[in-house]
């Protein structure tokens, strides 16, 4: 009826040229072809003349803002699906393999929307079959065409999520910015659904938000077996390789966001490794996923190859892999039973295969060196006397210099990380407003932050003021051979284990457990982590792994503890008669 | 499955709660709590990134500025520059006046700015919030003094002056007064400079009387803007000083008693040693009556026992008849050298010396007991020991005499000061020391039978 009313008006469109004009809801014409507003309103070519003119000024005014704020109709789980798709893209660009996104977090996705009622159901939360095809390259993708059943029943109005939708007809459906309901949405957000999204709380469901897209991209990665761990993929996130800060940016210009779009998709804190971590399995579970693909002995998720990896990684020689090859093999950490994801098992759990696999060298070191503050520097003497006295030979693992050397780069790295984060640009060009009247004073902020960021940046030299690193699951790099000698990989631990009949067993004949007793009251607690209980050895080593993978030390320690518990299940199932516990170790 | 892999899903499910939220509000920092709560991992309602990441950049910005680092800084207000989207609103609200602290400092210093960029980023920001206009634009403008722009100054001066927002508060009603006695004090400047040019000309000249009008024209707009500030309590001295040599200099010289005596005397105002010389100053310059001197600087006496005017406040004493002055005489010399500062201010020592002969002369040794009783513990080592004998000896001889002869009165012959500089042997002081001997012989208040 609008375009009927609007025929009158026969100017050619200042943008386009198009003399196709709708008339908007406060009577004003726009170019239908281009969605340009015209000044001009019907009220005045009709009568001519309005005797109070400050009136059609506010009037215009007002025109302008709202002009703005209008685009697409769009749904909050688009987009989501949209910033997962972006998150598949990166991945893709960073090496995995294109059935990752095509396929398995597609389907994850697909199922994620049929659980959630959203979609691909017979009574989709919304009332118009709106398909969403921004994860697909191709937007008719036989897939989504394929499933008929699945899809929601276009015609059926039975289910309205509001008052004022339910009076939509079917000239909503067309790809066209202003319709009834997007304006009465777009009081409190930019998307269809905002408000109600953000109020709904729903027992049951798994409610989609920015942190678990994360959640979704690590199941994908874990279902196709990608060399990726989660530590990694959280610094990749961090490092802006994946995105996930802002990720709306690179939303359409026709998606609007503003107002609780901005509770859902502004996020201002990088993701956390529990906190991922427990989001997939959650995931998981809604998601009634079946029992994820084997981690085999070839799997790079299998602890033997990530413990080769983290060795690699922190400078250790490598013959200490034939030592993580046992803790693994005697823990039974190593199964593909233990090692697989199964989110329908009882109690669904799965392996934090990073964090594992770093444990695994910590006990290993110190079945090897104790880390008492003490034995370490013994050997480590025993060692620098031998290597002086036989510079020709392949030197003996001296744990003093490692340590120095360790000491020193991760001190470097740690600083410039922190350096890095202080720099961190979090808010984005685009900025979000929670209502229109905040609209010009975001707006005016961001400009005026611009232009004193502009100021200070004339003061710096060109060069940008961080360098963003290229992606590499390696965060140090040791090359043998180099003249510092600062790469250990190729030391020997003679100095360090000793002949016994047939086998090698290491001289240090201690041992000390990290957590003496587990917690079994209502906390959950596992066991605590207080610092200085510990010796400084450890306290390193702790601290060396958790900056790596980006993870509290507690966690860390924590799984120390679940192994040694495994590797040592004869002296707790004793009751811990002694305070501490020593144990001889044969190889 | 064992059963502790159950346990090591739970135990992630409580993590969160358990740890709790650590954040001070207040405007405190400790580097070291700072580190501390760095290092408490929290979970749930955590501090988000942001607000951590910021705050790191202030500290790093901090630490650069210690350290001169200014591309550094720049560097790190580059991200700084963020919190004003925060969505904390009182951080956002903080957050200008840190920056321009900050940024004032680094575009101060920094080698590639300049009084352009300097200017924008202070007209920047001001306009960044409404209480922080006039704080930058008093900062601006000393800025601009400190570059020797004085015109610049002034027009920025005058622009803050006439900026009002709605109600103001009561603290911008001070700011404004600050900025309009700047203004003042500027216009001083200007006027007392052709003062100076007046004074080379001829008073029949032509240019004699133009230029005195308009120093006239410049006083009458001064004493307005410096006016209105003195009135509100607070340390003004360079304002009033300004203004006292205006007033007096067209004769208002009841206008500046006024100010000076409201300045000195009005319990509102913070204790302010220097209302109290600018006071005595200008009574002494108007020949005021003694008694009206003593009571000006008694009130001196008990703020700054050791200000340079004590002596000529006991030279003051000394000549009064009054019995209370002359023992407050003894009083402040004794007073004066207390002060480690003064230990060698001959004049202080020659007067005590003096005075400490007149007054036993005058039968009055309750007073100077009065006075060395509570001395005497730690005067023989703070002013007569054997070191400083040798030291003034060398260095001073003059002030060594003045000071043996006191140590001899108030210690009598055997004290270590006395015996050294008497021993002395000096051709030019062989009198004075002789006569210093039979001094201390008559005087000493040590009775040389015990």
């Amino acid at each position: 009826m609008d375009l009927e009313e609007a025929k009158e008006f026969k100017e050619r469109c200042t943008q386009c040229a198009a003399v196709s004009w709708g008339l908007t809801d406060e009577g004003k014409y726009y170019c239908t072809s281009c969605h340009n507003v015209t000044e001009r309103s019907k009220e005045v070519i009709n009568t001519g003349a309005i005797p109070n003119t400050k009136i059609q000024a506010i009037n215009r005014g007002l025109k302008r803002k709202r002009k703005l704020e209008k685009g697409w109709d769009w749904y909050v789980c688009e987009g989501f699906q949209q910033i997962l798709y972006q998150q598949a893209e990166a991945l893709k660009t960073l090496g995995v393999g294109p059935k990752l996104k095509d396929e398995v977090l597609h389907n994850f996705w697909k199922r994620y929307l049929q659980k959630s009622k959203q979609a691909y159901c017979k009574n989709p939360v919304y009332t118009r079959g709106r398909k969403a095809t921004v994860l697909e390259d191709n937007p008719s993708h036989s897939d989504w065409d394929s499933e008929p059943d699945l899809l929601s029943d276009f015609s059926c109005p039975s289910f309205v999520e509001s008052g004022p939708d339910s009076q939509l007809d079917s000239r909503t459906q067309k790809p066209f910015p202003i319709s009834k309901a997007s304006q009465s949405a777009s009081i409190c957000s930019g998307s269809l659904d905002g408000v109600k999204y953000s109020q709904q709380k729903e027992k049951g469901i798994v409610k989609m938000t920015v942190p678990r897209t994360l959640a979704f991209c690590y199941l994908s990665l874990l279902w196709q077996r990608e060399t990726i761990t989660l530590s990694d993929l959280l610094r990749f996130v961090e490092e802006g390789h994946i995105p996930y800060i802002n990720a709306f940016q690179h939303f359409p210009e026709e998606m609007k966001l503003y107002g609780r779009d901005k509770g859902i998709f502004a996020i201002e804190s990088w993701p956390a490794y529990e906190d991922i971590y427990k989001k997939m399995i959650e995931i998981a579970k809604f998601l009634d996923l079946p029992r994820f693909p084997d981690i085999t002995e070839d799997c790079y998720l299998h602890p033997d190859i990530l413990c080769m990896k983290y060795l690699m990684e922190v400078n250790l020689p490598d013959e200490m892999n034939d030592l993580t090859y046992q803790v693994v093999k005697m823990t039974g950490i190593g199964e593909v039973d233990f090692l697989t994801f199964d989110p329908i098992a009882k109690m669904a759990k799965t392996v934090k295969y990073d964090i594992q696999a770093v444990a695994v060298i910590v006990i290993v070191l110190k079945l090897l060196f104790l880390l008492d503050d003490n034995l370490e520097w013994t050997l480590s003497n025993i060692a620098e006397k031998y290597n002086e006295k036989n510079k020709e030979d392949k030197p003996w693992f001296d744990f003093r210099k490692w340590y120095q050397v360790m000491k020193k780069s991760v001190d470097e790295k740690k600083q410039k990380w922190e350096e890095a984060r202080a720099k961190y640009v979090w808010k984005s060009e685009k900025p979000l407003y929670h209502s229109s009247i905040d609209r010009a004073v975001v707006y005016k902020r961001r400009e005026m932050v611009v232009s004193l960021q502009k100021q200070f940046s004339a003061l710096t030299d060109s060069a940008p003021t961080v360098e963003k690193k290229s992606p590499s699951s390696f965060q140090f790099n040791w090359t043998e051979g180099d003249s510092a000698g600062t790469c250990f990989h190729g030391h020997s631990l003679q100095g360090i284990l000793k002949k016994k009949g047939q086998s090698l067993t290491t001289k240090n004949s201690l041992y000390w457990l990290s957590t003496q007793k587990f917690c079994r009251s209502y906390c959950k607690h596992v066991t605590t982590y207080e610092e200085s209980n510990f010796s400084l050895s450890y306290q390193f080593i702790i601290n060396l792994f958790s900056f790596l993978l980006r993870i509290k030390a507690s966690s860390l320690h924590e799984e120390v503890s679940l192994i040694e518990k495994r590797l040592f299940k004869r002296k707790y199932s004793k009751t811990q008669k002694k305070s501490r516990s020593r144990k001889r170790r044969k190889y | 499955m064992s059963d502790f892999s159950e346990e090591l899903i739970e135990s992630k499910t409580e993590d969160d709660q358990e740890e709790s939220y650590v954040f001070s509000g207040t405007g405190m920092s400790f580097p070291w709590l700072q580190n501390h709560i760095g290092t408490i991992a929290t979970g749930g309602k955590k501090e988000k990134d942001f607000a951590q990441t910021t705050s790191a950049c202030l500290s790093f910005i901090q630490e650069a500025l210690l350290k001169h680092q200014w591309q550094q800084a720049a560097e790190y207000m580059h991200s700084y520059l963020q919190i004003l989207e925060d969505s904390d609103s009182h951080k956002r609200q903080a957050a200008p006046e840190i920056i321009w602290k900050l940024g004032s400092e680094i575009l101060f210093y920094h080698p590639k700015s300049n009084m352009e960029t300097f200017n924008t980023f202070a007209d920047r920001m001001k306009n960044i919030g409404v209480m922080n206009y006039l704080k930058i634009s008093l900062q601006h403008a000393l800025y601009l003094v400190h570059h020797g722009m004085l015109e610049d100054a002034n027009r920025n001066l005058s622009h803050a002056e006439t900026w009002r927002y709605g109600e103001k508060s009561s603290s911008q009603e001070v700011l404004i007064n600050l900025i309009q006695a700047y203004k003042g004090l500027l216009q001083y400047y200007t006027w007392s400079k052709k003062k100076l040019e007046l004074s080379t000309l001829d008073e029949d000249d032509y240019a004699y009387n133009a230029a005195s009008q308009s120093m006239l024209n410049h006083s009458c707009k001064t004493s307005v803007n410096l006016g209105a500030l003195i009135q509100t309590p607070g340390v003004w001295d360079p304002f009033v000083k300004s203004y006292v040599e205006m007033l007096e200099f067209y004769g208002d010289r009841d206008g500046a008693r006024e100010v000076l005596t409201n300045y000195a005397y009005d319990e509102k105002f913070p204790s302010n040693p220097n209302a109290h010389v600018y006071l005595y100053n200008f009574l002494k310059r108007e020949k005021a009556p003694r008694e009206k001197l003593i009571s000006v600087l008694k009130i001196l006496y008990q703020i700054v026992p050791s200000h340079k005017l004590m002596l000529e406040f006991h030279s003051l004493l000394r000549k009064s008849e009054k019995e209370d002055h002359r023992k407050l005489g003894l009083e402040v010399l004794f007073g004066v050298l207390d002060f480690a500062g003064c230990t060698k201010n001959i004049t202080a020592w020659k007067y005590l010396a003096k005075y400490l002969r007149q007054i036993l002369m005058g039968n009055h040794l309750a007073w100077v007991q009065e006075e060395w009783n509570s001395r005497k513990n730690w005067w023989p080592d703070f002013h007569f020991s054997s070191f400083w004998a040798k030291n003034d000896w060398k260095e001073d001889k003059t002030l060594a005499c003045e000071k043996a002869l006191v140590a001899g009165i108030l210690l009598g012959k055997g004290c270590r000061y006395f015996r050294f500089i008497s021993k002395q042997d000096d051709e030019v002081l062989r009198k004075k020391i002789k006569r210093i001997k039979k001094s201390v012989e008559n005087h000493s208040i040590v009775n040389p039978g015990l």
